[in-house]
């Protein structure tokens, strides 16, 4: 039975609260659904006891005439980069699991146990969401196609050999595989927004700063944000509603008041703005994905909705800009990862402190962070600072005008979420820069730090070489404007004649 | 012939900010407690932990930069300085470097008379690092309690020419972040740490000479005995027609040596860059009146100020003005009995012998009200200086009245000529030899017969009085 987990957020909710359903049920039904699609790697972690614990509870307390939360007994999934206390924590990668004989393990049930919850999980659990299970996840957010995870990669269930999409790909395929109602990744540039396109869901990339980092273990800090996925734009908006807000605990995190979200998803539509940049509709660009967007695009207008093209001119330095600044801000981020505190420990006979230091991240990172840290070190080092990562940052302040200019035309920039559908795994694992460049429309909107969502649109037709597969309109808007981006897929939804999707069934 | 060369040396201090709580996190602050105690998330640089500015500790570096004249910058950025150590537990240090909180400063101080301005570069914040201790039980172990504690490091301009005047500076240093109440001043716990940099130069010539960073000078006499041995070597190696390689020296002070701690090469690349999970610190214009409200007059203001208006010598001004503790007693007691040489003279001898320090703060055995009411009595004629000796030391470390002393003990001073003179005649007459001594012209003796009244009188005599009352009685006048 799924009947529970099917539904949206906020009706399951309701039922539950309402005495309708338990969460209880709920909670099996999603530990169910995670078993039966465990060949999809989405989990590394499932918090099966707990879970059931913690709905038992959300029941008892309806029964005690408790108000419930605005997620009651809702199953949720949590990227693996959130720390959650007293449960494995793992970031994707092996340097956060317990050394076994003496050598770096792919085992999740070793991971770090965290003493404190991440400020998101703790506004989960206030708002008596369920919280099922860690997913799976490109190691440190760092990747793609969820295919860099030390442990196991996790599959699309639209097409198995195919990629989810990362970094949050754990997080994607537990909502597209209808394991969950919603999960929670992280985007640094674009890592909750492209695995929901290339899975078919909804996915939010809050503008930087309104949700809290706090407990999010870091990749590049000025670039993280926590957001929601979710089978349609109203339970996204939900979910946001109840992670969103300032917290003491991150200095970088906003004070400005969370709207209603939800209520966002009905608001009318017409007369709004919507930019397009034929920057992002060049040539690389599959054409069924163009066509797919552009329909989207068409039926907004229809709805009422002026569409106008609009130019972001350094959108071509965003790759380059986006590598440079991440990765700095990486390779100082993970040095604390260094097997003196927590997590893997390798201490060769005889090799003193650098033997310990470079046992430990030999074995514990993945090739993908090797290169990362390196290129980050190599970008801040005396005598290539200026000529990259100062260089950078002034491109990246570009960037940011040329959003600033834009949206004084504009309401919002309407673009492909990803130049493809997603790739078979291994595709593109031998070269990276394939890689990095399919994060070419996502990239830009991290670097300027606005807010942005994917919302599916008609999957692409089948062919002789791939069978149809989800494609998805990016939403652009100034810095807080997420619930003008709410509305606005929240419409598109609404008449898109291929909502709600369903991958096939295997 | 050998070349004359000048020294020029800079100091770059660390001083621990007296906060309750640390840069970033609410762990204490508090030196000697049990090792790893004083651990949070963020003191242990555990994932996902962020920083939040403490800012208590941004008044206080505010109030810092102040008192040394510095500029204060609204917007500045913090910084992290990267490497692997296992004290660092992010690896990296949050510090501030290419966009300071303040920079432009100056310290002024008094050295062999003469009145000496060192320039400061900047003042920025930063936080500590932990501690390694080697050879525990055979392994190395870590205490992070100091982890993250805040620190301001004071950057001086190479304005200092001698080991001499670069201890004055150092001292002149403590005394103001003392005055002002941001640091404890103790340079062997380790919250005040210098490092300088010295370097020589060819008398005459402009451009400065190679430099060496001396480190671990945790007292004012290894300032100046590290700086002595330094200068010594470079003059050696240059006079021999060396060159100075520019590296970082640790001073030995149980050996009086310094050696090669690491070479240029081998100088780390910090790969500093903004810290991006700290948003650019901003220091509203309210903030900066309300910390120098706070500053207050200076330890060097105020001796000047002494010296000139209340008629102090420059040592006892030096003297009441190194602790700010001593100073307000000073000026306290000065308020209730306005005579600035007595209350110095008896602030440094009675007072000061018995007084405890504790950094900011200072014990002392009375209080201004009681000095002020005890040199009252003196002045009054009640008692004799000597006599308020003897009270000083019954009221010292209570809180009891000089007067009520003053009539417990039954003390008071005889001061009627009248009622002394029948014991003047009587001792006169009990002693002729040394009466016609006197009248001789030995007036040495006439300490004799006033010893007598005094012990007959059981010292409350006025002792002038009744050297007064011999002289004329054995007709010799008075002196």
């Amino acid at each position: 039975m799924r009947d529970l987990i099917d539904l949206g957020v906020a009706e399951l909710a309701g039922r539950i609260a309402g005495g309708e359903a338990s969460a209880e049920e709920a909670a099996l039904q999603a530990l169910d659904a995670i078993e039966q699609g465990k060949h999809l790697g989405a989990f590394l972690t499932v918090m099966a006891d707990s879970a059931l614990a913690q709905a038992r509870a959300i029941d008892a307390k309806r029964r005690h005439g408790a108000r419930l939360g605005p997620l009651a007994g809702v199953p949720i999934a949590v990227k693996d980069l959130l720390c959650t206390r007293g449960f494995p924590t793992t970031a994707g990668s092996k340097i956060l699991t317990r050394a076994d004989a003496g050598r770096a393990a792919a085992d999740p049930t070793r991971g770090w146990r965290p003493p404190y919850d991440a400020t998101v999980i703790e506004r989960l659990v206030a708002a008596d969401a369920v919280l099922v299970g860690k997913t799976n996840l490109d190691e440190f957010g760092m990747g793609s196609s969820n295919e860099n995870s030390a442990f196991g990669v996790a599959r699309n269930p639209w097409d198995p050999t195919r990629t989810p999409g990362g970094s949050s790909g754990g997080s994607a395929v537990a909502v597209a595989a209808g394991m969950t109602p919603a999960a929670i990744g992280t985007d640094t540039g674009g890592s909750v927004r492209q695995p929901a396109g290339l899975c078919g869901v909804v996915g939010i990339k809050p503008t930087y700063g309104r949700v809290s980092r706090n407990g999010l273990i870091a990749f590049a800090s000025s670039l993280d944000q926590i957001g929601p996925l979710a089978r349609n734009v109203s339970s996204a908006a939900r979910v946001l509603g109840a992670i969103a807000g300032h917290d003491p605990r991150d200095a970088t995190s906003a004070t400005i008041a969370v709207p209603d979200y939800e209520a966002a998803c009905t608001r009318d539509v017409r007369g709004l703005r919507l930019g397009v940049p034929e920057e992002y509709f060049g040539p690389g660009l599959d054409p069924d994905v163009a066509e797919s967007v552009r329909e989207a695009i068409a039926t907004l207008q229809r709805e009422g909705c002026v569409v106008r093209p609009v130019e972001l001119p350094h959108t071509r330095f965003g790759v380059a800009t986006y590598y440079i600044i991440a990765t700095a801000e990486a390779s100082s981020n993970l040095a604390r990862f260094d097997g003196v505190r927590f997590g893997l420990r390798l201490e060769p006979p005889g090799g003193g402190l650098d033997g310990l230091y470079g046992a430990t991240r030999d074995a514990g990172f993945g090739p993908e962070v090797k290169r990362r840290v390196l290129l980050g070190t190599y970008v801040l080092s005396a005598g290539y600072y200026d000529a990259y990562y100062r260089k950078a940052q002034q491109v990246r302040t570009l960037i940011r005008r040329d959003f600033d200019a834009a949206f004084a035309e504009v309401d919002l920039i309407a673009t492909p979420i990803a130049p493809t559908p997603a790739f078979r795994l291994g595709e593109r694992v031998a070269d990276p820069l394939s890689m990095y460049l399919g994060d070419v429309f996502t990239l830009p909107a991290s670097l300027a730090g606005i807010a942005g969502l994917s919302v599916p649109t008609r999957p692409t037709r089948a062919r002789e070489d791939r069978p149809a597969l989800p494609t998805g309109l990016q939403l652009l808007g100034p810095p807080f404007s997420e619930d003008r981006l709410l509305a606005v897929a929240a419409t598109w939804e609404r008449v898109s004649p291929t909502h709600p999707l369903r991958p096939p069934s295997p | 012939m050998a070349t004359s060369y000048e020294t020029v040396i800079g100091l770059e201090v660390h001083a621990q900010l007296l906060t309750a709580s640390k840069l970033f996190c609410s762990s204490s602050t508090e030196f000697g407690s049990t090792p790893n105690s004083h651990i949070s998330p963020v003191t242990l640089g555990l994932p996902g932990a962020l920083p939040v500015l403490n800012r208590r500790a941004v008044e206080m570096a505010v109030r810092a930069a102040l008192a040394l004249s510095c500029t204060i910058h609204e917007r500045s950025i913090f910084a992290r300085k990267n490497y692997f150590y296992p004290d660092l537990p992010k690896g990296y240090q949050v510090s501030q470097y290419e966009e300071p909180f303040s920079t432009d400063g100056h310290l002024e101080f008094e050295l062999e008379g003469a009145v000496r301005r060192v320039g400061i570069v900047r003042v920025h914040m930063e936080e500590d690092a932990g501690k390694n201790v080697h050879g525990v039980g055979g392994d190395s172990v870590v205490d992070l309690n100091r982890a993250g504690v805040p620190l301001i490091e004071i950057v001086g301009a190479p304005d200092l020419r001698s080991s001499g005047e670069a201890a004055a500076y150092m001292r002149a240093l403590r005394d103001v972040l003392l005055y002002i109440g941001v640091n404890d001043g103790n340079l062997e716990e380790g919250s005040l740490r210098c490092d300088a940099n010295v370097s020589l130069r060819p008398l005459g010539q402009v451009e400065l000479g190679t430099r060496c960073e001396l480190k671990n000078l945790n007292s004012f006499r290894f300032v100046q005995k590290a700086i002595d041995v330094e200068v010594a070597r470079q003059t050696a190696i240059l006079d021999a027609g060396g060159t100075i390689e520019q590296e970082t020296r640790a001073f030995h002070p149980e050996f009086g040596t310094t050696s090669t701690l690491r070479s240029k090469e081998d100088a780390h690349d910090y790969r500093y860059f903004p810290e991006p999970d700290l948003p650019p610190l901003v220091i509203p214009p309210a903030m900066i009146e309300a910390q120098r409200a706070l500053v207050g007059e200076l330890p060097f203001a105020r001796r000047q100020r002494w010296v000139s208006e209340l008629g102090l010598t420059p040592a006892a001004a030096l003297i009441l003005s190194q602790h700010p503790a001593v100073a307000r007693l000073f000026e306290d007691t000065l308020a209730a009995y306005p005579q600035p040489v007595q209350v110095a003279n008896w602030i440094q001898t009675e007072v000061l012998r018995g007084a405890r320090s504790h950094g900011t703060t200072m014990e002392f055995g009375v209080t201004s009200g009681q000095l002020a009411e005890l040199l009252g009595l003196v002045e009054a004629g009640t008692i004799s200086g000597k006599q308020a000796k003897e009270v000083f030391a019954v009221i010292e470390g209570t809180l009891r009245s000089p007067r009520a002393v003053v009539s417990e003990l039954g003390l008071r001073v005889v001061a009627d000529a009248g009622s002394l003179r029948p014991l003047c005649e009587e001792l006169i007459a009990a002693h002729p030899k040394e009466a016609a001594a006197v009248r001789a012209g030995k007036r040495g003796i006439l300490g004799f017969f006033v010893g007598q009244v005094m012990k007959r009188t059981n010292k409350s005599a006025e002792p002038k009085l009744v050297n007064d009352l011999f002289a004329e009685l054995l007709g010799i006048g008075p002196e």
